[in-house]
């Protein structure tokens, strides 16, 4: 064990991102010239000076132990001279100069049970967050909810039959760490019933004035109850945040009877043809119902399939919704349209329809 | 020692099927570590009865930083008391997210002395995030994490750790080197990275492109994504030759055009560029046949956040269009402008988004001494609610202040 303590480091900052640069992209980096997709999850880029680099993507469940990343490292050094990345979705990309090396490395990729694709008109990992693997106030499991949706839609992440690009993002409750917001499909952990109180405990655990001071919507105020000093939430105030949770233990949020899963549709980030969107509510509620979440993977399958047969080419979730129009969505969807899906926070007049632009 | 007190048949049914098990990562780092056996074993609880098992707690961390460990504690820690503390660690990670098969060796050589060998790679903002360890072992690891040369990321009310697309790495689009950029930003602001000292957290996102591969729009407090000034650079016969193996020109590229700037006549495509708007469709389409033009900079976008607590937002244009060069002052000045105002009128977990909101893009702008320009917004007000600060009054030859 390394006998670190006599100086202590501070401030250093991540390392400097040349030392891992591959010499191929050293020597030609910003000289990409053009790049090609040469089967599901293979591209190579071709600089201005000709050289080659060859990328192979594979998909990874993101929460991986030091032994998987070993055997990454072992692919890497077999194949890439030791070089590789992670991609902002939690991909892990190869980087060969060898095109020769390339099915070798997949077929390894694949005895270790990593599928390769993600790239072009497919589906990339689902950006997810921690749930009940380390958050405490997750309305569901993210982890396996994303296992159980991608074991269904392996296909789409290996081949590049789908209209266009599908981004699908998970948060286990509406802090949505992983904003999860602007996703094509967004699945949603929610909460249904305001923190229940334990009075006998909170006045040991907590201090009153810092439980009031954190919600953020002031619905906590002071309160003696039998007696004990502690507090009371106003029902309609609370907006599920968890953070009365946060700073104390007797304000329990996490409610097995009420938690469970919405999913939202439509939204985008890149620029590419309409503007970036925010996803919208599609369904409100589906029962946590684990290991394999049948109703959500259900939902989510349902809603690729129907897309991928009717958009045009290029299409994204949110661009056909926008030329077919909600109420077709809706009906194609076999979605009941409700209360919940009508907004009535601030500005909700704005998503009213105040035109005649409908069709029958 | 695997001592497995706990029966998983919910969780081994994720161990079937296609897509790669976290169930089987849990299981292998379980071999050598108790803490990730009682985590599968939480876990599977969880399963049983619908409800997470977690707290938070006490506030944790290594000596001077205010940020990158977060503190976790198992509510059922007499079931599962390899848990009761499982904390996580953020590491900054390198730009881009390159590494060499070495360093991430030496990373799992030190989590495997101090922790559960479970890791994400990564967290969704970015960092290398180990999950699970206790508090004695959180100063080894630190000063470990150090002499390999890797420090803490942001959490809390802090700059969170910058993270930035692959660009001009592996990217012929990059407008901007993002790679630069982030680690010159995230070197430059390490006071403000670990030692919490903001209204709210502040991320920075740098993407190369309107593509915006790291989703910079929807959720970096501060967005730069690259873009370009002058015409798309266009090689004529490559278009002819997309064309010639069968693409269909004007239904994939030019009838999906915003801007309706672009005219194929079956020869020849042609480009008003003065009116694309640089959304990339069709150089995504053809990217042997277009690129970006060659007076490249980027757009910088303020605000973008998750609901919690004002609602989503997007990040909105602050400054159309800048050159993205080394020193970087101009960002650099503007962003401290922006945390001055923000540290000193800011509440308590209000992002910058939603201060902007509550004091107006026109007063926010005028704070901070930046002009406003017609690219800010998406259209002017409807309303009519103007309040002018200034008017006149009679028998006075000057405008009141
Ligand atoms: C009241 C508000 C919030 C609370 C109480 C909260 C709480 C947390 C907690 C406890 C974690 C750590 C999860 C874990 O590792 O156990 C976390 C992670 C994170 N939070 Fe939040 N959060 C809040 C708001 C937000 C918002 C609004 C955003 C984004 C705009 C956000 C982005 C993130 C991200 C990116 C992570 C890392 C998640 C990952 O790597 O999977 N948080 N948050
Ligand atoms: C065929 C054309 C495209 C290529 C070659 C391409 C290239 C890339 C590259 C190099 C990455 C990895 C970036 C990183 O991790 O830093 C990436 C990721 C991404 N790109 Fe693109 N881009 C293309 C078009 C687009 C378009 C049109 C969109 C959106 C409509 C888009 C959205 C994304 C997203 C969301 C990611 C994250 C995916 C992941 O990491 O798996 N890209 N793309
Ligand atoms: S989305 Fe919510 S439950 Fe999930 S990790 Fe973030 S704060 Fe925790
Ligand atoms: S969950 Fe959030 S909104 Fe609800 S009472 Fe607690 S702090 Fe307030
Ligand atoms: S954002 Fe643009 S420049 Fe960056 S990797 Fe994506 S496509 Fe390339
Ligand atoms: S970049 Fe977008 S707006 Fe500009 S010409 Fe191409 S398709 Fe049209």
């Amino acid at each position: 064990m390394p006998e670190a303590m006599q100086e202590r480091l501070t401030d250093i900052g991540p390392p400097h991102y040349e030392k891992f640069l591959p010499p191929v992209i050293k020597q030609n980096y910003g000289k990409w010239k053009y790049h090609e997709v040469l089967k599901p999850g293979v591209m190579v880029h071709v600089s201005e000076t000709g050289a080659k680099l060859f990328t192979v993507r594979a998909g990874s469940p993101r929460l991986v132990s030091t032994d998987k990343i070993r055997k990454y490292a072992e692919l890497a050094d077999k194949y890439c001279d030791g070089f590789l990345r992670f991609t902002s979705r939690h991909n892990v990309e190869f980087l060969l100069t060898k095109q020769e090396n390339i099915d070798p490395l997949i077929k390894d990729l694949k005895a270790l049970g990593h599928p390769v694709g993600g790239l072009q008109n497919s589906i990339s990992s689902i950006v997810h967050t921690q749930g009940w693997i380390h958050c405490h106030s997750a309305a569901t499991d993210a982890s396996g909810i994303v296992k159980a949706v991608m074991d269904e839609l392996a296909d789409y992440f290996e081949t590049m039959v789908l209209p266009g690009k599908l981004r699908i993002a998970l948060a286990c409750c509406l802090n949505m760490c992983g904003a999860v917001h602007c996703s094509d499909i967004a699945i949603l952990g929610i909460h249904r019933r305001p923190p229940k109180i334990d009075h006998d405990n909170l006045h040991k655990t907590c201090e009153i004035p810092s439980v009031s001071a954190s919600c953020p919507t002031a619905a906590i105020r002071p309160a003696t109850v039998g007696g004990k000093p502690s507090v009371e939430v106003i029902e309609e105030r609370c907006m599920f945040c968890a953070n009365c949770y946060t700073v104390c233990p007797s304000m329990k949020l996490n409610d097995p009877l009420n938690d469970g899963v919405s999913i939202w549709v439509g939204g985008k980030v890149s620029n590419a043809r309409h503007e970036p969107m925010f996803s919208k509510l599609a369904i409100p509620f589906l029962p946590n119902n684990p290991p394999r979440w049948p109703e959500v993977t259900d939902a989510v399958k349902n809603l690729v399939e129907l897309w991928a047969k009717n958009a045009r080419k290029y299409e994204r979730m949110g661009e056909w919704i926008e030329r077919i129009g909600w109420p077709r969505f809706f009906k194609m969807a076999g979605i009941e349209f409700r209360k919940e899906h009508i907004d009535d926070f601030k500005h909700a007049g704005l998503t009213f329809k105040r035109s005649t632009h409908l069709n029958y | 020692m695997a001592e497995t007190k706990s029966q998983t048949p919910k969780l081994d049914e994720l161990e079937k099927g296609r897509w790669p098990s976290f169930v089987k990562e849990i299981k292998t780092a379980a071999q050598k570590s108790p803490m990730a056996a009682d985590l599968l074993g939480q876990l599977e609880l969880s399963y049983n009865e619908k409800i997470g098992h977690w707290k938070h707690g006490g506030i944790v961390g290594v000596m001077g930083y205010g940020g990158g460990v977060i503190g976790r504690y198992s509510d059922v820690p007499d079931k599962f008391p390899n848990v009761s503390h499982f904390h996580t660690i953020r590491i900054n990670q390198p730009a881009g997210w390159f590494y060499t098969s070495d360093a991430l060796r030496k990373l799992c050589d030190i989590w495997e002395r101090h922790g559960s060998g479970l890791t994400n790679m990564h967290g969704s903002t970015g960092d290398i995030i180990f999950l699970g360890t206790s508090t004695p072992h959180l100063e080894p690891i630190f000063s470990e994490l150090t002499q390999a040369g890797f420090d803490l990321g942001g959490s809390g009310s802090d700059v969170r750790t910058p993270s930035c697309c692959v660009g001009p790495a592996r990217c012929e689009w990059a407008c901007y080197d993002t790679l630069a950029l982030a680690y010159d930003l995230t070197m430059n602001y390490q006071d403000e990275l670990h030692r919490p000292a903001f209204p709210y957290k502040f991320k920075f996102k740098m993407s190369g492109c309107p593509n915006d591969c790291v989703a910079s729009i929807a959720r970096a407090d501060c967005s730069i994504i690259g873009t370009w000034r002058d015409s798309i650079q266009m090689d004529k016969d490559a278009v002819r030759e997309y064309a010639d193996r069968g693409m269909d020109i004007r239904s994939e590229v030019v009838d999906n055009c915003p801007a309706k700037c672009m005219d194929w006549d079956g020869k020849e495509l042609h480009i008003d560029n003065s009116y694309c708007r640089r959304c990339m469709h069709c150089i995504n389409i053809m990217p042997k046949a277009l690129r970006p033009g060659k007076d490249r900079g980027a757009v910088v976008l303020l605000g973008s956040k998750a609901p919690i607590i004002e609602g989503a937002l997007l990040s909105s244009v602050l400054m159309p269009f800048i050159k993205i060069e080394a020193p970087y002052r101009q960002i650099k000045d503007v962003i401290e402008r922006i945390w001055d105002l923000w540290c000193e009128e800011g509440k308590n977990r209000e992002r910058i988004g939603e201060f902007i909101q509550r004091v107006g893009l026109g007063n926010f702008l005028e704070a901070i001494d930046v002009e406003p320009v017609a690219e800010m917004v998406a259209h002017p007000r409807e309303n009519p609610y103007v309040f002018y600060e200034e008017y006149f009054v009679e028998d006075e030859e000057e405008e009141k202040k």
